[in-house]
């Protein structure tokens, strides 16, 4: 059930992902288009990058960057050209400034938290002297032996 | 008639459901063992009521009654049998019930299985399951149901997505459902231990088979689910980050955690508090996801399953189930001390590493999945985060994981050395190293992906054989590995099977090679080493489809290796077509041929990919869920084995009345 919708998208359009007329002669910058592609998604899918994509409109964003290439850009000329065209939206990796850095570092800050949290626990349990199960009866500490027994 | 039984079904188990909720519950508050008692027959009358409402369903998938208007949906007259079954949950509403009768069966399971629990504390967790039926029940029967009839009744029906009628899918969310659903019985037996007030050794004993089962449930279903994207969406992807696939994820990362935390409850008396809210959060996690996938809120840019009542039924059972536990939790986590001391260095210490990774880990999955909702929502910022960024942040998480897990493994608990458990590693350290140097050697580029990958891979798998090698004294040790309880014998084959998918995914991202072509008939390409050629390629009738289909040969060195059929389908019913790769599956390498269209200037477009350890990927999540198994048959687990021996020791009475 889960896959439907994505399926649905793959048959929106029932073209192929990269087509043997695209692929550029230049064997170098089809390999930067290649790694280009995996940032960029495409527009009409969900989370697909332009390579792996039938959508129509994949294939026009897979032709322009093989075109900006062809031209001279950079990558980061490139990838500054189609966002600038289709915003931020297009990218696969989000960029880094403003409310995304919270996005970015809010899992290393969590680890952090974690790692501190972890360390303070395991102090107090290594110094730690209440041994002994207090709060259990006598038959109930003996049934709890005979459950744990084997 | 039958569809209308079923439904009443349904209705009789939502009243029951609501009973099982409140009276076993009093029962346990004021200690009446009638009212205890309530909730095994409770749970047993639930169970049958919604595998009636099932199989009146099931029946009407079967015989194609079209005047049912979900077969109409998703069925049709000539598909063949096995899919007009695995059709009644390709669906939301299906899909939901087969939900509530596995949330049904594991309440039966438990009133079955439970006879160890004390009567208190099993009123509380059927009752507690009950409420979560309580609540599926009344989403199926008030915004989903699945017996609406047609009339007039229509000839034939709509078919079912062609994509969905695979072996590989059709069995993909039965096992997803056991497992986010498994993961209820962990959540109940945390609320019902928080009312009752009590988490001790035996808990954690017995919220470990559950926990255990879902999760094995959950790795087969996700397993099943990659291999089929594999092989059938047509360039062999395996794992996409999809917010789907994720919300899937979260709950197995959960459960692994969950898994080891509660060993620390049991062994030690320890991590208590933790383990509890452990099992809240990952059954939350289940109920996130339920509503991910079916409100269509992150997906939104294609409107498909979007259906705001829907949605927001989800989000309140999720609001009133995870809230409600947690604020419990709350109230009720200062109960449980821990009882257990020990170093800094000790297995415990190495199995809280192990929790804070994985649930950082699921924290990072969970962020990445909703962060384009959040940054829409507050910070009017419409962005998408994909592949890259979950690659970029959770690899180097498992990379430390899979750094660690050897070394604790094999630590011992309360107090351990790192200079001895390092000596008994030393060979498999080298050998690692070994393993990773070779790679490198051998793979001519400069990558790390590779060599890093088959090192981790290599020091996980020599790490498990270490541990079951320790076991024994010397001298004796190969004779008392067949002796070694079978749960030290799953946790081995688990932590090999993590070494061997992290193998295959390193091995297939960093030598992967493609070809892309127009060919005619005759053409020949080379890849990798082997000469793939074209032979014919020619229509073909299917039962309910048409196929374009190519037949290509395999060749190495001069040699056939085998023959090869990728086809294109049209399914002429659901007007949709399909692509079906002809993969030549091998130990080390699967090779991928797809057919596309047919070119202008004739000839055919072809696409071939070099797959290097493609099938370790599922490999290890074979051997990981079999380590599950295998634990879980361990005779520690047995529940009813030592509940028939502790009712004879007891007289099976009730306490405290």
């Amino acid at each position: 059930m889960k896959r439907i919708v994505f399926l649905l998208v793959f048959l929106a359009a029932p073209l192929w992902a990269v087509q043997p007329d695209e692929v550029l002669n230049d064997p170098e910058l089809e390999a930067r288009a290649r790694e280009l592609s995996q940032d960029l998604r495409c527009l009409v899918c969900r989370n697909e990058n332009i390579d792996d994509s039938n959508a129509e409109l994949a294939r026009d964003l897979r032709l322009l960057v093989r075109e900006r290439l062809v031209a001279g850009d950079s990558d980061s000329e490139v990838i500054d050209f189609v966002v600038s065209r289709y915003g931020e939206y297009v990218l696969l990796t989000p960029r880094r400034g403003g409310s995304n850095i919270i996005l970015y570092y809010a899992g290393p800050a969590m680890f952090i938290f974690a790692l501190l949290a972890a360390g303070l626990y395991l102090r107090s349990r290594s110094s730690s002297r209440t041994v002994g199960r207090e709060d259990l009866s006598e038959e109930e500490q003996a049934q709890l032996d005979e459950i744990m027994k084997d | 008639m039958i569809a209308e039984l079923g439904h009443f079904a349904l209705v009789l188990g939502f009243i029951v459901s609501l009973l099982q909720t409140v009276v076993p519950m009093i029962g346990a508050a004021k200690r009446w063992p009638g009212w205890m008692r309530f909730s095994e027959p409770g749970a047993n009358a639930l169970f049958l009521l919604t595998a009636f409402s099932f199989a009146a369903l099931t029946y009407a998938f079967v015989m194609s009654d079209f005047s049912v208007k979900l077969v109409w949906l998703n069925s049709h007259t000539d598909k063949p049998m096995l899919y007009k079954i695995t059709g009644v949950w390709g669906n939301h509403e299906g899909s939901m019930l087969l939900w509530v009768l596995i949330l049904t069966l594991f309440g039966a399971m438990a009133a079955w299985f439970g006879g160890g629990l004390p009567p208190t504390l099993k009123a509380r967790i059927l009752a507690v399951q009950g409420s979560i039926t309580a609540a599926f029940i009344a989403f199926v029967l008030f915004t989903s149901n699945p017996f609406l009839r047609l009339d007039p009744a229509p000839l034939n029906g709509q078919d079912l997505n062609p994509l969905l009628q695979d072996p590989g899918l059709a069995f993909h969310p039965p096992f997803l459902y056991l497992g986010y659903v498994g993961l209820s019985m962990a959540f109940s037996f945390a609320v019902a231990a928080l009312i009752e007030g009590r988490v001790d050794a035996a808990w954690g004993r017995w919220v470990r088979p559950w926990t255990l089962a879902a999760w094995v449930f959950l790795t087969v279903g996700i397993g099943l689910g990659s291999w089929w994207a594999y092989y059938e969406l047509g360039w062999g992807g395996f794992w996409f980050w999809d917010p789907v696939e994720n919300a899937s994820f979260m709950p197995w990362l959960l459960a692994v955690a969950l898994l080891h935390s509660s060993v620390v409850v049991e062994k030690r008396e320890s991590l208590k508090s933790w383990t509890i809210l452990l099992a809240i959060i990952a059954f939350g996690f289940s109920l996130l996801g339920a509503f991910i996938t079916r409100s269509g809120i992150i997906t939104s840019v294609h409107a498909f399953a979007t259906d705001p009542e829907r949605g927001v039924f989800l989000l309140l059972i999720l609001g009133v189930f995870t809230g409600g536990a947690l604020i419990l939790y709350a109230l009720r986590a200062r109960v449980m001390e821990a009882k257990g001391v020990f170093g800094m260095v000790s297995r415990e210490s190495a199995l809280v590493l192990n929790n804070i990774l994985l649930a950082v880990s699921a924290f990072i999955v969970f962020i990445g999945t909703m962060w384009p909702l959040f940054s829409e929502m507050f910070f009017d910022r419409k962005l998408s985060v994909g592949a890259p960024w979950f690659n970029a942040s959770f690899t180097p998480l498992m990379i430390l994981l899979g750094l660690a897990l050897p070394l604790g493994a094999i630590l011992p608990w309360k107090r351990g050395k790192l200079g001895r458990v390092a000596g008994k590693l030393k060979i498999a350290f080298v050998l690692a190293v070994a393993v990773g140097a070779l790679t490198f050697a051998v793979q001519g580029d400069r990558s790390a992906l590779g060599p890093v990958g088959l090192f981790l891979g290599a020091w996980l798998i020599a790490g498990a054989a270490t541990d079951l090698l320790s076991r024994g004294r010397k001298g004796e040790k190969l004779a008392r590995l067949g002796r070694l309880p079978r749960a030290d014998w799953g946790k081995s084959v688990a932590h090999a099977g993590l070494g061997v998918t992290m193998m295959g995914i390193s091995g297939l991202l960093a030598w992967e090679q493609e070809d892309i072509r127009v060919m005619v008939d005759g053409d020949s390409l080379e890849l990798a080493g082997y000469t793939v050629r074209l032979d014919s390629v020619e229509e073909v009738q299917g039962p309910n489809y048409i196929s374009t289909q190519a037949t290509l040969t395999l060749l190495r060195s001069g040699a056939v290796i085998s023959e090869l059929t990728p086809e294109k389908r049209v399914y002429p019913v659901a007007g949709m077509p399909t692509t079906e790769a002809a993969i030549d599956i091998g130990f080390l390498r699967d090779i991928y041929i797809v057919i596309g269209d047919a070119q202008e200037g004739g000839g055919w477009a072809v696409r071939t990919y070099y797959k290097p350890l493609a099938n370790w990927i599922w490999g290890g999540a074979i051997l990981m869920a079999l380590g599950g198994a295998l634990s879980l048959s361990d005779r520690r687990y047995r529940v009813s084995v030592g509940a028939r021996r502790r009712s004879e020791m007891s007289g099976g009475r009730v306490p405290a009345e």
